[in-house]
């Protein structure tokens, strides 16, 4: 059945569902900017407490999601991760190693022994949260600005900026993006405490939460502002019938404006984002993460949808045109799209268990004789 | 293909050794003790007995400190492939990617999911759930053990793909083949098993040791019934496998299986070595050893089960042998060298689009397609991997393996005579025993991955045309990177552990 799919259709269902699990990941990062949050909201041990046990049963999600995005991209995209990784080389190294210093600090951050004292950890999980996600961020953003990579006959990738990926972050557009993440993971973040805290005699401790959630899309806006805008007047890396890449005036404009839908996604998501603030930040509602979860994931979608769909290069070079990447030439063959396809099909059964487990875990909002327990992180 | 730097792939192979061995002493770990978690807290559920739910609690910690430095080193290890193999993974991304992807989609979510209801769960969900979440964190991480093993076995036997010139890479034609290879089921039962006598062994040396200080004698003694029966039960399921690896490698990769038996001249009715010492010097002859125990035959009847069969040795496999229809390395690398030849050719008639001579370059090219790899070798004895290395790691694998079949043997006896504190030996043999564990089950990848050289895909792809292009100063300092942090990490887990052993199950 799928087999007899055409391969185009094949790589642009791997194209949304790679997109859906990177912006799964965006949402899921409420983790890493409830992790940013902690020494400003977190002024006694237990809301510390609180805050890290809060997040901790809900890190590996987004962990997991992070391996699988990656491991999606290997499985239907081999050229775009031979080619990023093995040449944007330090920055998914930096990347990585802020998520090898966070898997162990909710374990390790309380129990006596550990070697590096509980502030080392909470530092480990701020560095996870503010320089992994922007690094993320300026990541993403070559997907717009571009990178400096060539590929010979043999498809093999060379790097021609000595930084080796790290230059990404030099770029106002990649940091911007970057930082606009590491802010909405903080607003994410703050949604999500607010969400599954008990702060019963603790109003102090919820305001500043709440606070928080609004300060963050403030501090957000302008990041996102100069994100959207720049977006909507730069050229972009545009492919014609014949494969051929260049660079076409207000691409992304152009993309948005031939896929409707895809603006839709946006304004919406960006709505949805907002309005999530509103019920957290402004009014006393606990139901704001999932405004602005869902809304970060329509916004995720637009982002991906725009840089690989209508003609376009995903993952662009700078150096070399006709080296840049889109779906179509840096897919696996169509027997492992379908294949992979099959795999897909249980999804729905992932997300339905995880769904249920998440309702179990949550039911009940976390109190403070929950920390006190011995179990506690 | 570019220049190679051997100075980079040098690096490149260190640092996956570092890593995948770091991640290696915490995955046996989590392999089998979240089935000895599962046992413990069904005989809680069973029996509703607290004492049981303390056991489960307290073994539970100590998977949980495991189990957060296991996933911190093992995520390196999926994006290693890209940074450092950047060639390998554009060549074979489309077999090598799927299981990984695979991996993600069905056994590291439940992993991730059901392991925090294991540890916050229990206040939250109904006991039944509970249970359930503990079987499903068991079943989730040796499935994601599945996947990374079938990854790795396609790369020791690769099968159920073809070469495509147009793309100049490998690409997967049939996915039952790659998923039920013989070398994948063989792989995938004989790592787990021999995972479960680590975690047998690690719960049994806590146990002993409480048992030498006499505290919390009760529950150590009901711990170490389960791992001795479960680690006695997986000793003789690891022999089998064990014996079923040989077996596949005889096919599969006979100059390793030549390597890990020393065997340098094939014969007839070949002896098994059972134990011996290498000459350290080049090899004068066809005796490699200085002194050896030697079992007549048995070699021939675990590799061909046929006891009077021939087994070829390392010099038959590199120069060749016709009595036997082996042919020689220098033969293959001639036609390697043919086939990338004609694969350039293909490519540039391609480019000026002449059909004809595009036709003519890949028919040749098809003749010789299955020896490509060895057009890469320098010489014809490249192909001869590290032998003392492998001998040496095969043996000290296989004789631990027969070691603690007998001593889970010896502790199951004397657990359920409850003589064991009587004889303080066996308690110090044990706290020791799970340090061999740990020797044996790193020996056993030193035999599958050196083994295996100078193949990174068995017979095509050589492991120094598979890396990036970038210089070996980056891979040099990521190598330190990971050292200095791992050690760190392992070190604070060490510290955290045997506080917790020494805080005990009691206050848990």
């Amino acid at each position: 059945m799928i087999g007899n799919l055409d391969y185009a259709v094949l790589q642009q269902i791997w194209w949304i569902l790679a997109s859906v699990v990177g912006s799964l990941f965006l949402f899921l990062t409420f983790v890493q900017g409830g992790q940013t949050l902690l020494w400003q909201i977190g002024r006694t041990e237990q809301e510390k407490s609180l805050v890290i046990n809060s997040l901790g049963t809900k890190w590996e999600l987004t962990f997991t999601t992070l391996v699988l995005f990656g491991g999606a991209l290997f499985a239907a995209f081999p050229k775009f991760y031979a080619t990023s990784f093995g040449g944007a080389y330090w920055v998914w190294i930096l990347i990585l190693f802020t998520f090898i210093v966070q898997a162990v600090s909710y374990e390790y951050r309380k129990k006596p022994g550990n070697l590096l004292g509980a502030s080392v950890y909470e530092l480990f999980l701020f560095i996870n949260g503010s320089v992994g996600i922007l690094l993320i961020g300026a990541a993403v953003g070559t997907f717009f600005t571009g990178s400096n990579f060539t590929l010979n006959a043999y498809n093999q990738v060379k790097w021609t900026n000595p930084l080796m990926g790290l230059e990404a972050a030099f770029s106002l557009f990649n940091l911007s993006l970057g930082l606009f993440l590491v802010f909405n993971a903080r607003v994410l973040g703050a949604m999500y405490l607010v969400n599954n805290i008990d702060f019963k005699g603790m109003a102090d401790f919820e305001a500043r939460v709440r606070k928080a959630c609004l300060m963050n899309l403030i501090y957000a806006l302008p990041f996102l502002l100069y994100v959207l805008v720049s977006l909507l007047v730069m050229d972009g890396f545009g492919v014609d019938k014949n494969g051929i890449v260049s660079m076409v005036p207000y691409k992304y404009l152009g993309n948005l404006l031939a896929m409707p839908q895809v603006l839709g996604l946006l304004l919406l998501g960006l709505i949805l984002v907002i309005w999530g603030v509103v019920l957290t930040g402004i009014k006393s509602s606990d139901k704001g993460i999932w405004f602005g979860g869902l809304g970060t994931v329509l916004v995720g979608l637009a982002v991906f949808f725009t840089a690989g769909f209508h003609d376009t290069a995903f993952y662009p070079s700078k150096a070399d045109l006709q080296s840049s990447l889109t779906i179509y030439n840096a897919s696996s063959t169509h027997y492992t799209l379908t294949v992979m396809t099959y795999v897909a099909l249980v999804i729905p059964f992932v997300l339905a268990y995880i769904a249920w487990v998440w309702r179990q875990m949550n039911a009940k909002k976390l109190n403070i004789d929950d920390v006190s327990e011995n179990k506690a992180y | 293909m570019n220049q190679i730097d051997l100075n980079m792939v040098d690096w490149a192979r260190a640092q996956f050794a570092l890593t995948s061995m770091y991640h290696w002493i915490f995955v046996p770990l989590t392999l089998g003790l979240s089935f000895l978690c599962a046992f413990y807290e069904s005989l809680y559920v069973r029996t509703g007995k607290e004492e049981w739910k303390k056991i489960t609690k307290f073994w539970m910690t100590l998977f949980g400190i495991n189990f957060a430095i296991g996933v911190a080193t093992g995520i390196i290890l999926e994006f290693e492939f890209g940074t450092n193999w950047s060639n390998y993974s554009w060549m074979v991304g489309d077999i090598f990617g799927a299981p990984l992807a695979v991996e993600g989609i069905v056994a590291f979510f439940i992993e991730a999911t059901f392991f925090a209801v294991m540890f916050f769960g229990w206040n939250r969900v109904s006991k039944g759930a509970h249970l359930f979440s503990t079987w499903m964190v068991a079943i989730g991480s040796n499935l994601s053990a599945l996947w990374i093993l079938v990854a790795n076995s396609w790369m020791q036997h690769p099968v159920g793909m073809a070469f495509n010139p147009d793309t100049a890479r490998f690409e997967m034609r049939n996915f039952w083949e790659v998923l039920f290879s013989p070398v994948a089921v063989s792989k995938f039962t004989h790592a787990t098993s021999s995972s479960f006598i680590v975690a047998s062994l690690f719960v049994i040396m806590i146990s002993f040791w409480y048992l030498l200080k006499g505290r919390h004698a009760a529950m150590a003694k009901k711990s170490i019934l389960v791992a001795a029966v479960f680690g006695l039960l997986s000793c003789l399921y690891a022999g089998l496998t064990g014996d079923e690896s040989a077996y596949v490698n005889a096919s599969t990769q006979p100059m390793k299986l030549a390597a890990y038996e020393g065997l340098y001249a094939g014969r007839t009715n070949a002896d098994l070595v059972a134990v011996g010492v290498l000459n350290p010097g080049p090899v004068a002859g066809d005796d490699p050893f200085l002194f050896e125990i030697k079992i007549p035959g048995l070699l021939s009847l675990l590799a061909n089960r046929d006891s009077s069969s021939f087994v070829p040795g390392i010099k038959d496999l590199v120069y060749g042998n016709p009595g036997q229809n082996i042919v020689g390395v220098n033969t293959k690398m001639e036609r390697g060298k043919m086939a990338i030849a004609d694969l350039a050719g293909f490519k540039t008639a391609k480019k000026q689009g002449d059909a004809a001579g595009e036709a003519a370059a890949l028919q040749k090219f098809n003749a010789n397609k299955d020896y490509l790899g060895y057009g890469y070798l320098a010489k014809a004895e490249d192909s001869i991997p590290p032998v003392h290395t492998t001998f040496y790691a095969f043996h000290i694998m296989v004789i631990l393996g027969c070691f603690f079949t007998f001593f889970f043997l010896v502790v199951l006896y004397m657990g359920c005579k409850d003589s064991l504190q009587r004889n303080p030996w066996i308690l110090k043999l044990g706290v020791i025993t799970f340090f061999l564990g740990m020797l044996a089950s790193q020996a056993g990848w030193i035999v599958a991955e050196v083994g295996r050289q100078p193949w990174v895909i068995q017979n095509f792809l050589p492991t120094n045309v598979a890396t990036s292009n970038i210089s070996a100063g980056n891979v040099q300092a990521t190598f330190f990177m990971f050292l200095v942090l791992f050690t760190l990490l392992l070190l604070a887990e060490v510290r955290i552990m045997l506080k917790q052993i020494k805080i005990g199950p009691e206050e848990v």
